[in-house]
Parts: structure tokens; C-alpha cells; sequence
């Protein structure tokens, strides 16, 4: 799932310290797992927000909302009865969701409230992880089920390299090294024998370097 | 026991105090507290395990949030007691008080013009 965390509370009174009508704008997806940007977090956050205004001698109206996911339009329809009266709108969904709300009411201000960080693991409550990076041509079947491209600090295809220690990588003591982890995996699998094989040059365009990418799946439209 | 302890102090009972989430702790003083304590048993002794944990995380997470928009961290305040420690609650019920007292109303009972009480209402 995508992964973000809340942005300092500093920089979002920033964004909206002259607003008087605002709306914070949850998202029952990613956010919400990771805790960034649920209806739980729209709660807090617009109560501080309040809290901010009020002891500043400001009278400002910040009302809170949650999307089933700010990143379908269908959801975001939900809003436009009522989005008129706002001056600006903070969205705690991922990059996605806030972009998408921009462009559906394209004359309202709309303020990112969470920082969106990567595609990643819950590995317990509070402990997230990356593990993909949407390269758009995934060779998960070649390393055992561990992408070198999102696990390896340098996005090897043949690692590891001369910086991996003890398992570790060179980059922190905190980052395991990703080809060891291919080994490993490689090794209880009884697949090691495809380290005998390189792994032929990525082909990256359908990752970033073929500029911003589409799906279209003519199977799905009419 | 028959324990004194100042009368402008409103008791909320929860099962848990990990049951107390930020929002509660933001809205007592949105409706006008000027100070919260959170008071739960003792660290090691939650019956559920991590209750007080949890609270101990989520107060420290609303005296950042105070400390930002400018109410001030030390108007919320943790402690952890047990059952048998009447004594000492009324002891930090009254050191609470006292120093609410010190910093005045909240900024919130000012600006909306609520704060006509002698300052020191604290929610426990």
C-alpha cells in the first residue's frame, strides 16, 4: 500500500493561516492504514486547527470529512455540494488523492496534509517498509519474490555489490542488503543456480524514464 | 480516607486509559478545559496489556499539537497510579491545579471570552 506521514503541523498553518472556511479532507485508503490520513486524523488535525484560530482571536470554521478514496472521482463527488463554501481544502490522501481532488474542483485551493512516501509493508503498527517501486515490469518471478530495484540501494540487477557487508548495506547498518536477501531466498528456494544466468539490462521505460505513464485496458472499456 | 483535593476538577471515567485517544484530550480543551491530566495505572500493571502505553504516546503527542498552535504542552499532563494510591492522586490533582493556576486560563477561554471562572478548571 502507499505510505505516507502526517506533514509538520507548522506547515500546514502556514498554508492556511488566512483561510476562514476550510475543509480537511480524509481518505479511508492507504492513509488510513498507515495512520497519516484517516477520518481519525482529519478529527485531530481539524481540531488543532481550530484550537490555532481560536486562540489567535480568529473566527474560522474548519469542518472535517473522510473519501472511501480520494483517488475515484465517484468519491470525490461526494464533495461538490458542499465544496463551494470552503476557501481551501487540505487533503490528507496520498500525492495521488490530492492531486486528483485539484483536478476535479480545479477553482478551490487544495493543500497536501500528508507527506507521501513510498509503496511499502506494514511490518507492525508504527513500521513501514518499501518494497516496490512501480518500475512497471516486474522480475520478482527472476529474484526470489525480492525486487532488487526497491530492496537495493543502488537498483542493481546482478548484486550484490562490493558495499554489501554482513548482510548490510553500505548505505546504514539499518538496510539489509537487498541481494543477500535474494541469495537467501534464492538459496532456500534451491533456486541458486540462477545466479549462473545474468540478468539481461532493464528495460526502463515503463518505469519513470518513459515520462509519466498510463494504463488504458481496452479489455475493461467500452 | 476522606482525601481533600480542589473541587473545580471534572472526573471522566474510562475502562482504560488506552481507551483515550488525541481527539479527547483536543476537544476538552475546545470546549474550555484549561488543563488535562490522564491518569492510569501503574507502567507493567495494564490489565490490557499496553493501555497506558498507548495513552503515554498520545499525551506526548498532544503537547506537541498544544505546543504548535499555541496553547502550551504543559497543560496536559500524564501520571500513573494504582488503585490504592488515593493518596498521591490528590496530591497530584492539587500540584495540577496549582499549576494551571500559575499559567492563567487557556488562550481558548480568553479569546471567546469564557473566562470568567478563577482559572484552574482541570479535567482529569
Amino acid at each position: 500500500m502507499i505510505k505516507a506521514i502526517p506533514k509538520p503541523m507548522e506547515e500546514i498553518i502556514n498554508y492556511v493561516q488566512d483561510c476562514t472556511k476550510l475543509l480537511i479532507a480524509g481518505c479511508d485508503g492507504c492513509v488510513t492504514v498507515c495512520e497519516a490520513g484517516g477520518l481519525k486524523e482529519a478529527k485531530v488535525l481539524a481540531s488543532a486547527l481550530r484550537l490555532y484560530f481560536t486562540q489567535g482571536g480568529k473566527q474560522a470554521q474548519v469542518d472535517e470529512t473522510s473519501l472511501t478514496r480520494q483517488c475515484e472521482k465517484e468519491y470525490l463527488a461526494q464533495l461538490s455540494d458542499r465544496i463551494d463554501q470552503y476557501d481551501a481544502v487540505v487533503s490528507l490522501a496520498c500525492g495521488v488523492g490530492i492531486q486528483h481532488m485539484a483536478e476535479i474542483y480545479d477553482k478551490k485551493v487544495v493543500y497536501p496534509g500528508v507527506d507521501t512516501c513510498f509503496l511499502g509493508v506494514n511490518e507492525e503498527r508504527g513500521l513501514y517498509s518499501e518494497r516496490c517501486q512501480a518500475c512497471g515490469r516486474c522480475i520478482l518471478a527472476e529474484t526470489g519474490g525480492v525486487c532488487p530495484i526497491a530492496r537495493c540501494s543502488k537498483r542493481m540487477l546482478n548484486g550484490p555489490c562490493g558495499g554489501s557487508e554482513g548482510g548490510k548495506c553500505e548505505v546504514s547498518k539499518d538496510i539489509p542488503c537487498g541481494w543477500e536477501l535474494i541469495y537467501e531466498r534464492l538459496k532456500t528456494l534451491g533456486q541458486l543456480d540462477r545466479f549462473e544466468n545474468p540478468v539481461v539490462p532493464k528495460d526502463w521505460t515503463t518505469s519513470r524514464d518513459g515520462g509519466p505513464r498510463k494504463i488504458v485496458r481496452e479489455d475493461l472499456r467500452i | 480516607m476522606r482525601l481533600q483535593y480542589p473541587p473545580n476538577v471534572r472526573i471522566i471515567e474510562v475502562p482504560c486509559t488506552g481507551k483515550v485517544d488525541i481527539i479527547h484530550l483536543l476537544m476538552a480543551f475546545e470546549h474550555g478545559a484549561d488543563g488535562v491530566i490522564v491518569v492510569g495505572c501503574m507502567e507493567g500493571d495494564c490489565h490490557y496489556m499496553a493501555g497506558n502505553l498507548y495513552a503515554k504516546k498520545r499525551v506526548f503527542r498532544v503537547k506537541e499539537i498544544l505546543d504548535r498552535v499555541g496553547l502550551g504542552g504543559e497543560r496536559v499532563g500524564m501520571y500513573n497510579l494504582s488503585s490504592g494510591m488515593g493518596g498521591r492522586f490528590a496530591e497530584i490533582v492539587r500540584e495540577m491545579t496549582g499549576k494551571i493556576m500559575k499559567l492563567g486560563p487557556s488562550p481558548i477561554r480568553i479569546a471567546t471570552g469564557t473566562a470568567v471562572r478563577a482559572a484552574g478548571e482541570v479535567a482529569a
